[in-house]
């Protein structure tokens, strides 16, 4: 079996140099055209995972490869520059400053004209089009997600890492974000994320990993955990 | 009639136009700390002392030009020294970065330990400069003194009160006015601008977009000794150049900032009007404006002078605390201190 485009592979490791280990034997993977999603208990880990595969805390053992090359030890802003976009669970976006703007700043690695990936953006996102003009501090919960994703698609990404992008949207929005991240995943972006909804993100997910104390308790495609009657009783309410 | 126009001449004569100048001093000085504290995130204590320093610079190239005869007309030779003295300035605050700052920077040092350093760089560049020019008061100003003087003023218009227009007074509006508009076409139309607002807006965020902070860190202190360097040699022209006043004018420049809000440049200039226009309208003598506004019987005996000049200060100082208590993130909502 060739190896998935992005996988963190046995991760072990937690903040700081000295810190306690938060992961345990972790293994997360994304491969091409899919959703991943990581659900599991608060406390579990979850955003945790997803950090580590993004370069965001140290890790004793494992391994991180994007596309078959290791990166485990690339700093998150030399991540980015190979392709990976990340969007953080608060502070994604830049308060002060206009929705475009915002994209401006995502592709400010890029050397290239922009103009094609934010009408790209625009109508991924239709209403940041509208708002483009008016500072991304003043909009809603919702919309500043989608600043937020957006400002993440601006790099080109080659895969794109979202956690908990519905973290305090109203259910309506959440719904409504979810369809536009399976958008995103069928222009063939694979898309990893962390959720705290754990139903509806398994629904939408080719592949689930269910993290109980840092370590993978089930993992299997969305709806193998959605039918299988340990995750439901433990994680979905029966 | 006559007395109304009087009165609104005098007024200007002596209170809009001193403060008007002195608040676009203030604004131009403000810029730099807010920047600072926006982009850096510390409060700059030796600005002060870096307005000096450029100002200083400005002044030795102006006697070297003056003394080569060489003038700029009916303007002051200074203009023309200015930007040696910006050069001088960047070329300053670079190196102390370098030296200084940059060691606690890759600390992570918290804030507090910033200020307490930049008091220490505070007091060699205050040493520094005392030391080149000495610490007494330097006149560098050449060129005509008015635009228009207040005979001239009068005779045209036949009032009795004169309204006089220095060209310092003339050259530091300019000069405010084309330098903020240059300083806001920067940070809202270039690239480079923008990453600095990203920056100074969310840190971690800007880092993420591959926005280099080494970068961001040299074109900020580049801008801002471009900025203290013009307000302190329009001071300088203004009033006149002595280290200890570039001291003292930390207090209303940091209290301009912090009325305006830390970190957003449009209030770093409202809040220099602000300061401006408060101290010049408590310390100004109103009997004279008054003696044409009412009627004879209410003339007044006294100055009507709210507060003696001396304690200018004390109203920077009172508005820094009223807005600190009430409103601790300032006219244009910058970040509480």
């Amino acid at each position: 079996m060739s190896d998935p485009f992005l996988i963190g592979e046995a991760m072990t490791g937690g903040y700081g140099r000295g810190g306690p280990d938060i992961l345990h034997d972790c293994t997360i993977a994304v491969d091409r055209g899919e959703v991943a999603v990581i659900v599991g208990p608060n406390g579990a880990g979850k955003s945790t995972a997803m950090k580590a595969v993004f370069g965001m805390l140290d890790l004793r053992r494992g391994q991180v490869r994007l596309d078959g090359q290791e990166i485990t030890a690339l700093s998150p802003q030399e991540r980015v520059r190979h392709g990976m976009g990340f969007v953080p669970q608060t502070h994604n976006i830049f308060t002060s400053m206009t929705v475009e703007e915002n994209l401006e700043m995502g592709a400010f690695i890029r050397n290239d004209d922009i103009s094609g990936t934010m009408e790209q953006v625009f109508e991924l996102f239709p209403i940041l089009r509208d708002k483009r003009d008016q500072a991304a501090g003043e909009l809603s919960g919702g919309q500043r997600q989608q600043v937020a994703v957006g400002r993440a698609l601006m790099t080109r990404p080659k895969v794109l890492m979202l956690d908990e992008p519905t973290a305090g949207v109203s259910p309506i929005v959440m719904d409504e974000l979810f369809d536009r991240i399976i958008e995103v995943a069928r222009t063939g972006l694979p898309v990893l994320m962390v959720e705290q909804n754990a139903r509806q993100a398994l629904e939408i997910a080719d592949k689930g990993y269910v993290l109980v104390q840092g370590r993978n308790a089930h993992t299997g495609s969305g709806k193998e955990l959605l039918a299988d009657p340990e995750v439901r009783r433990s994680f979905l309410g029966g | 009639m006559i007395d109304l126009l009087n009165a609104i001449v005098a007024l200007s004569n002596f209170v809009l136009v001193p403060a008007v100048t002195y608040g676009s001093q203030l604004a131009l000085g403000a810029l730099g700390v807010t920047l600072i504290y926006g982009i850096l995130r510390f409060s700059n204590f030796a600005h002060g002392d870096t307005m000096a320093f450029g100002t200083m610079v400005t002044i030795l190239v102006t006697w070297g030009l003056q003394a080569l005869g060489v003038g700029f007309g009916p303007l002051p030779t200074a203009l023309l020294a200015l930007p040696f003295g910006i050069a001088a300035c960047m070329a300053l605050v670079l190196v102390t970065d370098r030296m200084v700052y940059r060691f606690y920077r890759a600390q992570k040092a918290k804030p507090v330990v910033f200020v307490i350093v930049s008091i220490g760089v505070m007091f060699i560049l205050n040493g520094l400069v005392r030391f080149i020019i000495g610490p007494g008061d330097q006149r560098f100003r050449d060129g005509e003194n008015f635009i228009i003087t207040a005979r001239d003023f009068k005779d045209m218009t036949g009032l009795r009160e004169g309204l006089a227009l220095k060209t310092t007074q003339g050259i530091t509006v300019v000069t405010a006015v084309i330098v903020v508009a240059l300083l806001f076409w920067f940070l809202n139309r270039t690239r480079t601008g923008k990453s600095m607002r990203a920056y100074s807006d969310n840190e971690d965020l800007a880092l993420l977009s591959g926005i280099n902070p080494d970068r961001v860190v040299m074109v900020t202190w580049l801008i801002v000794a471009a900025l203290a360097t013009v307000a302190g040699t329009l001071y300088g022209l203004d009033k006149s150049f002595k280290p200890f006043t570039y001291f003292q004018l930390l207090l209303p420049v940091f209290a301009a900032a912090i009325v305006g809000g830390l970190g957003s440049p449009l209030g770093a200039i409202a809040g220099g009007y602000v300061i401006a226009f408060s101290e010049v309208l408590i310390t100004y003598a109103w009997k004279k404006v008054l003696t044409y506004l009412v009627p004879e019987a209410l003339e007044p005996d006294g100055l009507v002078q709210l507060l003696s000049t001396n304690y200018k200060f004390a109203v920077s100082f009172v508005i820094l605390l009223i807005v600190l208590l009430f409103r601790p993130t300032g006219l244009f909502r910058g970040k509480a201190v």
